[in-house]
C-alpha cells in the first residue's frame, strides 16, 4: 500500500492526466466487451462465459489482417466482422440447443468452447505472445494535456468506444428495432406471437455482441500484447463490470467500467500489488449494497 | 437393509474402503496411487459443491476458495507450528468452516445469478490477498519447502503407501459423512427448497439458515479436500485458490451427474482420468477436453450418473 503515492499523484495534474487516460483506456475496452455480455444477457438470459473468446479472436484475427493488408481500418474491420459472423454461428450451431434448459449446461458448453479455441489459436498462431505495435498512421507525436502525455492512439480508442456507446444508447431507446430488443428481453413469447422473427432477432443480438467483443479484441491489439489465455482475464472483469452495472444495462456497463478502469488507473499507484484485490472489494461493496447492482432492476 | 439407508451406506462405504485398501497389495503400481490420491481430494472437492449445485440449488462458482484456504491454512501451521498432522488438519478445516459461515452469511441471501459471481469474487479476492501478501504465503510462487510429514496413528506419510491408505480413508470416511447431510431430513429439506423454495418458506423453513447450513457444511468439506491435496503437492500455490479450479469441481460435478450422490465422485474420476490420459498423447489437452465436455453437453445432456437414470428408470436411489 503506498497513499503517500497516491496523494502525491492527486497533486500533480500530468500524473492525473497519466492515470485516468490509462484508466479510461482500461475502461472503454471493458465497456465494449461487457456490452455485448450485458445485452445477450438481457435479452436471451445467457450467460456467455465464451465472451472472451470472441475478444482474444477478435484480436488474432485483426492481427493477421494488418499483416496481409497493412491497413489497421481493414483490420479492425475484419476483426469485427469476423466476430460478428462467429456470434451467429457460436449462437445457431451450440447455445440454441440449450435454450431453456439448465444454466449449467450452458456453462459447460462455453466452456468447452473456451478451451477449443484457446488452444485452436496456439495451433494456429503459436503459443508466444505476440505484439502487434502501433498501427503506421498513428506513430506520431502525443498529444500534452496539462503535462500528461496521451498518445492520438488512446484518444482514437476512447473515440470510437464513445461513439460506440452513444449509437447502442440511441439505437436501443429510438429505433424501432431496439424498441424490439427490449420487448423481447421483458416477454420473447409475446413478442413472437406478435409476429416478430424471434430466433433471427437472437442471432443479431449475438452478432453484435460478437462483434462488439472482436472490436475491442482489434482495437486493444496495439496496446495490448495478444495470447491465447487473454480472453479469461478480460472475461472475469466484464462480468464485474456487468454485475456492478446490474445484468442487462447498457448504461450501468458503461459507467461501471469506467469506475473500475479508474480503480485499476489510480489504484496501480495506491495499491501496486492489489489492485486486483481492490476491484473484487467494489464489487462485494456494491453487491452488498445494492444487490440489483448500480442500474439493475430487482427482479 | 431397506430399513436402514444408513446402515446401508456405511456397509457400501466399509466394502469400497477393503477394496480400495486391497488393491496396492494385489498390483502395486506408482501411478494408480498417485491417480488415487489425487481423486480423493478432488472427490471430496466436487461431491461438496454438489451438496450446493444438486441438493440446494446454489450453483457457487468460488468454491475453489475453501478449498485453497484449507490447502494453506493446513500448509502454513504445519510448516510454522509444530502441531501434530491431525490436529493440523481438523484446525484447518475448522477455519475454513468458520470461513464459510462468514462468506456465506453474506452471500447466501442473494438471487442464483448474483450469488454465482459474488463468491466468485470472494474467491478471487482471497486469491489476490495469497498473490500479494508475499511474506506470509509465498506470493505467486506458493508456500515451498514442503509439509514435514509426521508420522501419525503408524502411517509414514512420507511413503507413498501409506499417503495412499491416509487419503483413501479420509475421503471415504468424508464422503460417508456428506452422504449422511444429503440423506438426512436436512438434506431433504434442502431439495425442497431447491424444487420449491416458496412452499419450502411456507412449511416454516428459514431459508436463509438452511441455505447457510448448507454453504458451511460444503465449505468445510472442500476444505478437507484441500487438507489432502496440500499433503499431496507438499505445499500450498494459488493455483489451488485460482478460479479454473473451480471450473474443474463444477464440471466434475456436472459430467458425473448432480441428481446423484456419487455423480460428483464418478466425474471426478473421468475428469482426472481425462486429464491424464489426454497429456500423454497430445500438448493441446484443451481443444481434447473441450471436444468432450460439447459431447457430452450436447449428446447426454446430463452427467452420466443422471443419463443412467434417465435411461433404465425404476432404480431410483
Amino acid at each position: 500500500m503506498d497513499l503517500d503515492a497516491l496523494g502525491a499523484c492527486l497533486t500533480i495534474p500530468a500524473c492525473v492526466v497519466n492515470q485516468t487516460t490509462s484508466g479510461l483506456i482500461v475502461g472503454m475496452l471493458l465497456f465494449l466487451v461487457a456490452a455485448g455480455l450485458t445485452l445477450i444477457f438481457g435479452v436471451l438470459k445467457i450467460v456467455n462465459f465464451a465472451h472472451g473468446t470472441f475478444y482474444m479472436l477478435g484480436g488474432y484475427v485483426a492481427y493477421t489482417a494488418l499483416g496481409a493488408t497493412n491497413s489497421y481500418t481493414v483490420a479492425v474491420l475484419s476483426g469485427t466482422l469476423a466476430m460478428a459472423v462467429f456470434g451467429v454461428l457460436f449462437e445457431r450451431v451450440l447455445i440454441s440447443r440449450v435454450y431453456g434448459s439448465n444454466v449449467l449446461m450452458q456453462l459447460l458448453i462455453c466452456y468447452a468452447v473456451v478451451l477449443i479455441f484457446d488452444d485452436l489459436v496456439k495451433i494456429v498462431w503459436g503459443p508466444e505472445f505476440h505484439a502487434m505495435g502501433m498501427p503506421a498512421a498513428f506513430q506520431v507525436p502525443p498529444l500534452f494535456i496539462a503535462g500528461g502525455v496521451v498518445p492520438p492512439f488512446y484518444a482514437v480508442l476512447i473515440g470510437i468506444a464513445a461513439l460506440i456507446a452513444i449509437a447502442l444508447g440511441v439505437g436501443l431507446s429510438m429505433t424501432r428495432f431496439g424498441k424490439t430488443v427490449r420487448a423481447a428481453a421483458i416477454n420473447p413469447q409475446m413478442v413472437s406471437a406478435l409476429g416478430v422473427n424471434t430466433t433471427l432477432l437472437f442471432a443479431i443480438v449475438f452478432a453484435i455482441g460478437g462483434g462488439l467483443a472482436g472490436l475491442a479484441g482489434a482495437l486493444a491489439a496495439p496496446v495490448r500484447s495478444l495470447s491465447p489465455g487473454m480472453g479469461f482475464s478480460i472475461l472475469i472483469e466484464s462480468f464485474i463490470v456487468t454485475v456492478i452495472g446490474g445484468m442487462g444495462s447498457i448504461a450501468g456497463a458503461l459507467v461501471s467500467a469506467l469506475l473500475i478502469g479508474m480503480v485499476r488507473g489510480f489504484g496501480t499507484i495506491g495499491f501496486p500489488k492489489f489492485t486486483d484485490g481492490l476491484i473484487y472489494i467494489v464489487m462485494i461493496a456494491i453487491l452488498l449494497l445494492r444487490p440489483q447492482g448500480l442500474f439493475g432492476r430487482r427482479s | 437393509m431397506r430399513e436402514y439407508p444408513a446402515l446401508r451406506d456405511v456397509a457400501i462405504a466399509a466394502i469400497a474402503l477393503v477394496v480400495i485398501l486391497a488393491i496396492p497389495l494385489l498390483h502395486h503400481s506408482p501411478a494408480f496411487e498417485d491417480f488415487v490420491i489425487r481423486l480423493s481430494a478432488m472427490a471430496l472437492f466436487a461431491t461438496s459443491l454438489n451438496l450446493l449445485v444438486g441438493n440446494t440449488g446454489m450453483v457457487s462458482f468460488g468454491h475453489g476458495m475453501f478449498y485453497g484456504l484449507g490447502a494453506y491454512a493446513f500448509a502454513l501451521m504445519m510448516q510454522m507450528t509444530g502441531l501434530s498432522l491431525p490436529v493440523a488438519a481438523v484446525l484447518a478445516v475448522l477455519i475454513t468452516t468458520i470461513a464459510a459461515l462468514g462468506v456465506g452469511a453474506i452471500c447466501v441471501r442473494l438471487g442464483t445469478d448474483y450469488f454465482a459471481f459474488i463468491t466468485l469474487a470472494m474467491q478471487m479476492l482471497l486469491y489476490s490477498i495469497i498473490i500479494s501478501w508475499q511474506t506470509f504465503t509465498g506470493g505467486d510462487q506458493g508456500l515451498r519447502g514442503g509439509i514435514p510429514r509426521r508420522e501419525i496413528f503408524g502411517f509414514e506419510l512420507a511413503s507413498q503407501l501409506h499417503l495412499y491408505q491416509f487419503c483413501a480413508i479420509v475421503a471415504v470416511l468424508g464422503l460417508l459423512a456428506l452422504r449422511h447431510v444429503s440423506a438426512s431430513p436436512f438434506g431433504q429439506t434442502l431439495r425442497m427448497i431447491r424444487d420449491n423454495e416458496n412452499r419450502a418458506s411456507f412449511t416454516g423453513v428459514v431459508l436463509w439458515r438452511a441455505r447457510l447450513w448448507a454453504f458451511t457444511i460444503a465449505g468445510a468439506f472442500a476444505g478437507l479436500g484441500g487438507v489432502l491435496a496440500a499433503l499431496f503437492v507438499s505445499g500450498a500455490y494459488p493455483e489451488l485458490a485460482d478460479w479454473p479450479n473451480s471450473g474443474q469441481a463444477i464440471f466434475a460435478v456436472m459430467l458425473g451427474g448432480i441428481n446423484s450422490f456419487l455423480g460428483p465422485v464418478l466425474g471426478a474420476m473421468i475428469l482426472l482420468a481425462l486429464n491424464d490420459v489426454v497429456t500423454r498423447f497430445t500438448e493441446y489437452q484443451g481443444l481434447v477436453l473441450g471436444i468432450v465436455i460439447l459431447a457430452f453437453a450436447l449428446g447426454l445432456r446430463r452427467g452420466v450418473l443422471d443419463f443412467l437414470k434417465f435411461a433404465w428408470p425404476g432404480r431410483s436411489r
